[in-house]
C-alpha cells in the first residue's frame, strides 16, 4: 500500500483532487465512506447556470479513473484517526462490508429476488430499493452492495447469483496507510429541515427541501422526474430562501448555491408546467459573477414572481401549503396560497456533526487548513460545483508539494 | 494487428444468443473464438492472459466498453469490447434479427482490431519551464507554487514593478473569522518570497511571440527595446483585469462632479481619508445592459471594506444596493459591518446625483424604508465593475467572423468584420499571448472577455492545451479566490509538462499517446481541419498545407472527421480502419435472399463520452431498442468523416443516425464544437445523398445528454420507422 497523497470522500471536489493529482503522476488513494462515489452531485438532475447533467462530467472523471493506474480508491471506507506531520501522516482507515466483491457483472439478478425493501437514501426516503443495490444506472463502482444494517441475511442473492459474487459472511477490515499529504473532501449535508419549525417541513407533504425537490425533477427519482403535488400537477409553487441560512439560530453563514438552486428549479418548473406561477421569497438574489446572466435570464420568464422578504410562516390548508410573508420593499405581508414549497436548505459541512480524529474545524465544521491537511470543495466553504472543482485542483496543488512523484 | 484474439463471454444472458454462430462469425476471419461463461472472473482474466504472447490485440465480445475497463487491459494491448450485453441482450428482444445484430457488432469488432495499429509516442526533447504572464497577486502565487513544487517559473510583467492591481490597495479584506479586521495587502509578501525563491523576473517586458507546442514553446520577449529568446513548457495566463471605464457613466455625475470617485480611485484616497460622510452606490455600470452585464462578484465587499475606511475615521457610510452579495463565509464579514453603527444599507434604485456647495446629494428611490430618500455626503463612491484584461482584444478568428464565415453557435459574442484591415486595427490594441497560431494569437474566449472552458466540470481546461488562465482575466474574483485559482492553474501546467513530455494528451482522453498522422502528398490546401479544430493544434505553411503539433492536440478527431481527402488518420482511429468496419455490417442482397426486403440496416455514430453511456442506461432500464440498427461508438460526433456516410449508403445500408451532444452557447461536447461541426458537415453530406439520388431524411443528426436514456427509443425506433417507410436503399446488392 503506497498511496503518497489521500483523498478524503468521492464526491466531486474529492473525484477532481485525485484526478488532478494522479494525472500529474502522483499515487492517489481516495477513500469514500459510502458504498458509491458521486457524492452529492450525483443527487442533482441539472447544474445551474448550464442545465447540464451532472453525470456529463462524472462519466468523463469515471472514465479517467477506470485507465489510470495511479489512481485506486475504496469505498466503504471510513477515516478513524489521522496522526502524525506533513509529509508523514498515519491514517487508520475502516473498511465496511460490502459482502458483494469485484466479481459482481451487475446483471441485477440478486436485485430481483432480494425480499426486504428499505428506505432509498439516494432518494432522501422517497422511493425504496432493496437491500443489495445499486443507487442508479450510473453507479461507480458498477458493483452492487448489501445494506449492513437492512440485510436480514436470508441468502436468496447468495442462491442466485452465479458469479459467487456475495460473501454474507464478509467482515469489517482495518487498513493503515502511511501518506504525505491528505486533501479533505468530504463535502456536506442538506441542514435538518425539521429544525426551522417555522417553515412546517416535515408536518406538511408539500413542504419540500431543494435537495428533495432535485430527486423529484430528476428521471432516476421518484416519480421519474415528473414533478408532482399530492400526486397532481402543479399550478403553483414557491420557493423560501435562505431556509436557516444567514440566520444565527441555525446556519449563521450564506451557503452560496441556493439563489441559483432555486433559479435553476424554476426552470424545471417552466419545463413541465409552463403556466405555473412561481414565487421565489429572498433576502438577496447572489447571482454573481457570470450568473448574472442566468438570474437575468430566468427573472425574465413567465410566471416567475421575484419578492424580497422572508418566509416567516407556513401553514396547510385543503392540501395547499399557505405562505406568509412580509414584502421587505413594501413592508406589507403577503400570502401566497401553492400547491408546493420548497426550502432552499443550506449546506451544512460534513465534519461538523462526525468529526474526524486529527483534522481541525472551525466553529461551523469546516476544515482548517494546515500543512499537509488541505481542504477541498464544500467541506472547505460553502461552493457550488464550479468553485469546489476549482478549489480541488488547488488543493491537488497544494498535496503534490508534500508528495514525491 | 496481426494477431487477434477473440473472447466471448456467455454470462449475463449473452449465452441466450447462438454462440455457436458468433463463432462462425470469427471463423469468417480465420480465427478461433473461444467462450468463457465468466470472462470477467479471476479464471475468465487467466483464460485470456495465458494466450497473450501470442497475441496483439484482444476482442472481447462481453459487456460495455464501459464496464470492467480496468479489468479488461493487458499490459496496454489493444483491447476492442464488443457489447453485447447493454448493446445487445439487455435492450433488445432475442430473435433472428437480434442475432443478427450480435453477429455485426462482432464483425466490426474484429475488423477494429485487425486494422489497428500501435501508436508511437511523440517524444520530444521537452522543457518543464512555466511562463506566468503577469505580476499581480495570481501570477506571483502561480509562479511560487510552481517553484514550491519543483518546477522552474518565469514571471513577465509588463510594468515596471510587480505587484499588479493590488499594489494600488489600502487594506484587504479579513480573510478570517471574525471578520472585523482588515488586513495589510498579502502582494508585498509574495513580492518578497518571489525574491526569496529566486524566481526569475521580467519586469517592463511583453511578449512578441510563442512558437511551437507545449513541452517545447519558443517564447520571445522584449524588454527595454531587447528581444529574449525562452523555451518553456507551458504558460499561465494571470494578467488580471481593468476597471470599467467610468467616463461611461455621466449619469451618476462621474467626471462632471470632482467629488464622485470610483472605487479604484478611492482605495488611494483612503490613506488621507479624514472624517467623511460617503455614499457607495454597488452595481454602478454593472448589471445593466447598457454597460457590464455580469457582476463583478467582488464589489459589495469591497465597499464593505471601503466603509470600514469612512467608519474607523468617524465618518457614515451608506451602502446603497441592488442586491448585497456576500456569499459563503464573507457573510461574517456583511455581519460584522451591519453591527458597525456608522454604516447605513438599503436596497435602492439611485435616481439622481446632484451637487450642492461642496456636497454631493444623492437621490434613492424603492428603498426598503418604503419612501424616497435623499442623502448628502462629501464624496460619492462608485463600486464599478471589473473586465478581463482580454476583452476586446483580438482573439482567434472564430470570434471575428468575416462576411463570408457562418460564426459558431458555440461563440456568445461574434464581431463580425469587415476586412483584413480591419483585423489588423483591431490587433493593433495589443496582445497577450501573441501566439504564433494558425487560428489566432490568445485564448479563445466564451463570453465577456473571460477564456472558454466547459467551466462547470473542468474550469481551468482551456482550448489551448499547456496554456492556463487565472485570476481576475478568468472570471471576477478577489484576491483570496486569486490565490487559490492560481495554483488551480498552477496544477494543470505542471501536469501538462509532465505529460506532453511523455507524448501524452491531456483532458479528456488523458493519457493517450495516439495522434494524428496526416498523408501530406494528398492534401488539397482545403483549410477544413486547420480551421475546424477546437483546439488549434494546426498551424499552415504559406500555400494552406496543415502543419500538426501533436503536443497541441486533444485527439478527439475532429481534424480526421473534416477531412475531403481522408488523408488524416490516428493508428487506432483511422479512415480505413472505420470504413472496413462499416463495410463488414452484413447487408442481406435482396438479388438472392429472400429475407432482405424486410431486414433494413441502419447505422448509428454515437459519440462515446455521452450518447454512449445514455444507450447504456436505456438498456439497463428496460429500454428496447430496433435490431436493426448498428451503433458505432466515435471518439466525437465531430471525428464522423462523411466517408463513413458515403460508405454505408453506397454499400446499401438504409438509414444514418449520429448521436451527439447539445451544441451552442451552453454547448456539452467535451471537445466544444464537435456536435456542431457534425451538424454543419450534414450539408456536405445532403450533396452526397442528391449525387446517389437517395432521400435527405436517410441521415438525421439528434442531440442527446448523457441522461437523456428515456428518449432513446423514441429517437432511435422512430428513425426505423421513417426509414421504412422511404423503403429500401436502392444500392443493396450492387
Amino acid at each position: 500500500m503506497g498511496g503518497e497523497i489521500l483523498v478524503i470522500g468521492g464526491g466531486i471536489a474529492g473525484l477532481t483532487s485525485a484526478v488532478e493529482a494522479s494525472e500529474t503522476g502522483y499515487s492517489v488513494v481516495l477513500v469514500e465512506k459510502t458504498p458509491f462515489l458521486g457524492g452529492r452531485v450525483a443527487q442533482l438532475n441539472k447544474y445551474f447556470p448550464k442545465l447540464c447533467p451532472p453525470f456529463c462530467g462524472l462519466e468523463i472523471l469515471y472514465r479517467r479513473m477506470r485507465t489510470n493506474p495511479k489512481l485506486k480508491f475504496f469505498t466503504n471506507t471510513e477515516v478513524m484517526s489521522i496522526s502524525g506531520s506533513a509529509g508523514d501522516f498515519s491514517v487508520n482507515l475502516r473498511i465496511k462490508p460490502r459482502f458483494v466483491n469485484e466479481n459482481c457483472t451487475a446483471c441485477g439478478k440478486c436485485k430481483e429476488v432480494c425480499p426486504v425493501e428499505v428506505e432509498n437514501e439516494y432518494d432522501f426516503g422517497l422511493s425504496k430499493r432493496k437491500a443489495i443495490y445499486l443507487p442508479h444506472t450510473m453507479a461507480m463502482p458498477f458493483i452492487y452492495a448489501i445494506d449492513e444494517f437492512k440485510c436480514n441475511k436470508c441468502g436468496e442473492c447468495v442462491k442466485v447469483c452465479k458469479y459467487n459474487a456475495i460473501n454474507l459472511n464478509e467482515t469489517e477490515k482495518t487498513l493503515n496507510l502511511k501518506v504525505s499529504a491528505i486533501i479533505v473532501a468530504t463535502g456536506w449535508k442538506p441542514y435538518e429541515a425539521r429544525k426551522i419549525a417555522n417553515l412546517g417541513y416535515g408536518k406538511f407533504k408539500n413542504v419540500v427541501t431543494n435537495m428533495e425537490f432535485e430527486r423529484l425533477a430528476s428521471l432516476n427519482g421518484p416519480t421519474n422526474g415528473k414533478i408532482l403535488a399530492n400526486g397532481n400537477p402543479i399550478n403553483s409553487i414557491a420557493f423560501a430562501q435562505c431556509a436557516g441560512s444567514r440566520d444565527e439560530n441555525h446556519l449563521p453563514y450564506c451557503s452560496a448555491v441556493c439563489c441559483l438552486a432555486s433559479l435553476k428549479q424554476a426552470t424545471y418548473v417552466r419545463e413541465q408546467y409552463p403556466n405555473a406561477k412561481i414565487y421565489i421569497f429572498y433576502i438577496d438574489i447572489r447571482a454573481f459573477g457570470r450568473y448574472e446572466d442566468f438570474f437575468a435570464k430566468v427573472a425574465k420568464e413567465k410566471g416567475i414572481e421575484l419578492i424580497k422578504g422572508k418566509v416567516a410562516k407556513v401553514e396547510e390548508k385543503d392540501g395547499k401549503v399557505l405562505v406568509t410573508a412580509e414584502d421587505t420593499a413594501t413592508g406589507q405581508k403577503i400570502h401566497k396560497e401553492v400547491d408546493m414549497l420548497v426550502l432552499a436548505t443550506g449546506m451544512q459541512p460534513s465534519l461538523a456533526e462526525n468529526p474526524i480524529a486529527g483534522i481541525e474545524v472551525d466553529e461551523y465544521g469546516f476544515v482548517r487548513e494546515k500543512p499537509g491537511i488541505i481542504p477541498a470543495g464544500v467541506a472547505m466553504k460553502p461552493l457550488d460545483v464550479m468553485f469546489s472543482n476549482e478549489t480541488a485542483t488547488s488543493a491537488a496543488l497544494k498535496a503534490i508539494q508534500f508528495a514525491k512523484r | 494487428m496481426e494477431k487477434v484474439g477473440v473472447y466471448i463471454c456467455t454470462g449475463c444472458d449473452i449465452g441466450k444468443l447462438d454462440v455457436e454462430k458468433l463463432k462462425a462469425v470469427s471463423q469468417e476471419f480465420g480465427i478461433e473464438a473461444k467462450v468463457h461463461p465468466f470472462l470477467c472472473s479471476a479464471q475468465g482474466i487467466e483464460f485470456i492472459s495465458k494466450d497473450l504472447a501470442n497475441l496483439d490485440a484482444i476482442v472481447i465480445a462481453a459487456c460495455s466498453p464501459r464496464v470492467k475497463a480496468s479489468l479488461f487491459n493487458f499490459n496496454g494491448k489493444y483491447v476492442e469490447r464488443v457489447n453485447l450485453r447493454e448493446g445487445v441482450v439487455w435492450s433488445h428482444e432475442m430473435n433472428e434479427h437480434t442475432q443478427e445484430l450480435a453477429e455485426d457488432y462482432l464483425r466490426i469488432g474484429i475488423v477494429k482490431a485487425q486494422k489497428a495499429e500501435k501508436p508511437e509516442p511523440y517524444k520530444q526533447e521537452t522543457s518543464k519551464d512555466i511562463l506566468v504572464v503577469g505580476g499581480g497577486v495570481s501570477g506571483l502565487t502561480a509562479a511560487i507554487e510552481i517553484a514550491k513544487s519543483g518546477y522552474k517559473a518565469i514571471i513577465v510583467e509588463k510594468e515596471a514593478e510587480l505587484g499588479g492591481f493590488a499594489r494600488k490597495l489600502y487594506k484587504s479584506l479579513p480573510t478570517s473569522s471574525p471578520y472585523t479586521r482588515l488586513e495589510e495587502p498579502i502582494v508585498a509578501k509574495l513580492i518578497d518570497e518571489v525574491k526569496k525563491l529566486g524566481i526569475q523576473v521580467f519586469t517592463s517586458t511583453i511578449i512578441e511571440s510563442i512558437q511551437g507546442q507545449p513541452g517545447m514553446l519558443e517564447v520571445k520577449l522584449k524588454q527595454n527595446g531587447n528581444t529574449l529568446n525562452l523555451k518553456v513548457g507551458a504558460i499561465i495566463v494571470a494578467t488580471g483585469w481593468k476597471p470599467y471605464d467610468a467616463t461611461k457613466l455621466s449619469e451618476f455625475g462621474y467626471g462632471k462632479m470632482k467629488n464622485v470617485v470610483t472605487n479604484v480611485e478611492f482605495e488611494s484616497i483612503a490613506k488621507n481619508l479624514g472624517k467623511k460622510d460617503v455614499v457607495f452606490i454597488q452595481c454602478a455600470g454593472q448589471r445593466d445592459e447598457k454597460h457590464l452585464p455580469y457582476c463583478s462578484s467582488v464589489c459589495c465587499l469591497v465597499s464593505l471594506k471601503q466603509a470600514k475606511y469612512v467608519t474607523s475615521n468617524g465618518g457614515n457610510a451608506f451602502i446603497i444596493y441592488k442586491d448585497m452579495r456576500t456569499p459563503g463565509l464573507w457573510e461574517d464579514f456583511y455581519k460584522a459591518m451591519q453591527d458597525d453603527p456608522g454604516v447605513f444599507l438599503t436596497k435602492g434604485e439611485v435616481k439622481a446625483v446632484k451637487e450642492n456647495g461642496g456636497k454631493v446629494v444623492v437621490e434613492v428611490a424603492n428603498n426598503l424604508l418604503g419612501e424616497d430618500l435623499t442623502i448628502e455626503a462629501d464624496l460619492v463612491v462608485l463600486a464599478i465593475g471589473m473586465e478581463s484584461t482580454m476583452k476586446g482584444l483580438y482573439t482567434i478568428k472564430e470570434e471575428f467572423p468575416d462576411e463570408k464565415t457562418v460564426p459558431y453557435k458555440h461563440v456568445y459574442e461574434p464581431r463580425l468584420i469587415k476586412s483584413a484591415e480591419e483585423v489588423e486595427q483591431i490587433k493593433q490594441i495589443g496582445h497577450i499571448l501573441n501566439l504564433a497560431y494558425r487560428q489566432g494569437p490568445e485564448l479563445p474566449t466564451l463570453r465577456y472577455g473571460f477564456p472558454d472552458s466547459n467551466y462547470i466540470c473542468f474550469p481551468y481546461e482551456s482550448r489551448r492545451l499547456g496554456i492556463y488562465a487565472c485570476g481576475a482575466v478568468r472570471a471576477p474574483m478577489e484576491i483570496s479566490a486569486a490565490m487559490e485559482d492560481a495554483r488551480g492553474a498552477a496544477l494543470k501546467a505542471i501536469q501538462a509538462v509532465e505529460l506532453v513530455a511523455e507524448g501524452k494528451t491531456t483532458f479528456p482522453r488523458t493519457g493517450d499517446v495516439d495522434f494524428p498522422n496526416f498523408f501530406l502528398q494528398r492534401c488539397t490546401q482545403c483549410k477544413r481541419c486547420t480551421e475546424e479544430c477546437p483546439f488549434g493544434a494546426l498551424d499552415e505553411d504559406e500555400r494552406g498545407t496543415p502543419m500538426p503539433n501533436p503536443l497541441r492536440c486533444r485527439r478527439c478527431g475532429i481534424c480526421f472527421g473534416s477531412c475531403p481527402e481522408r488523408i488524416i488518420s490516428f493508428k487506432q482511429y483511422s479512415i480505413d480502419q472505420m470504413s472496413s468496419a462499416i463495410k463488414a455490417i452484413y447487408v442481406p442482397d435482396p438479388n438472392w435472399d429472400e429475407t432482405a426486403a424486410e431486414k433494413f440496416r441502419v447505422v448509428a455514430f454515437v459519440c462515446e463520452n455521452d450518447a454512449l453511456p445514455a444507450l447504456d442506461m436505456a438498456s439497463m432500464n428496460g429500454v428496447k431498442l430496433n435490431p436493426l440498427v448498428r451503433f458505432i461508438p466515435v471518439r466525437c460526433l465531430g471525428s464522423v468523416n462523411t466517408v463513413f456516410i458515403a460508405d454505408a449508403l453506397s454499400k446499401g445500408i438504409d438509414g444514418i443516425l449520429l448521436m451527439g451532444c447539445k451544441f451552442g452557447q451552453d454547448y456539452q461536447c467535451h471537445f466544444i464544437r464537435g456536435s456542431e461541426l457534425a451538424n454543419r458537415r450534414m450539408e456536405n453530406v445532403q450533396e452526397t445523398l442528391q449525387r446517389l439520388m437517395l432521400e435527405k431524411e436517410r441521415v438525421r443528426v439528434v442531440e442527446v445528454s448523457i441522461t437523456d436514456w428515456d428518449k432513446i427509443a423514441g429517437i432511435v425506433n422512430g428513425f426505423v420507422e421513417e426509414i421504412k417507410k422511404l423503403g429500401a436503399n436502392p444500392y443493396k446488392g450492387f
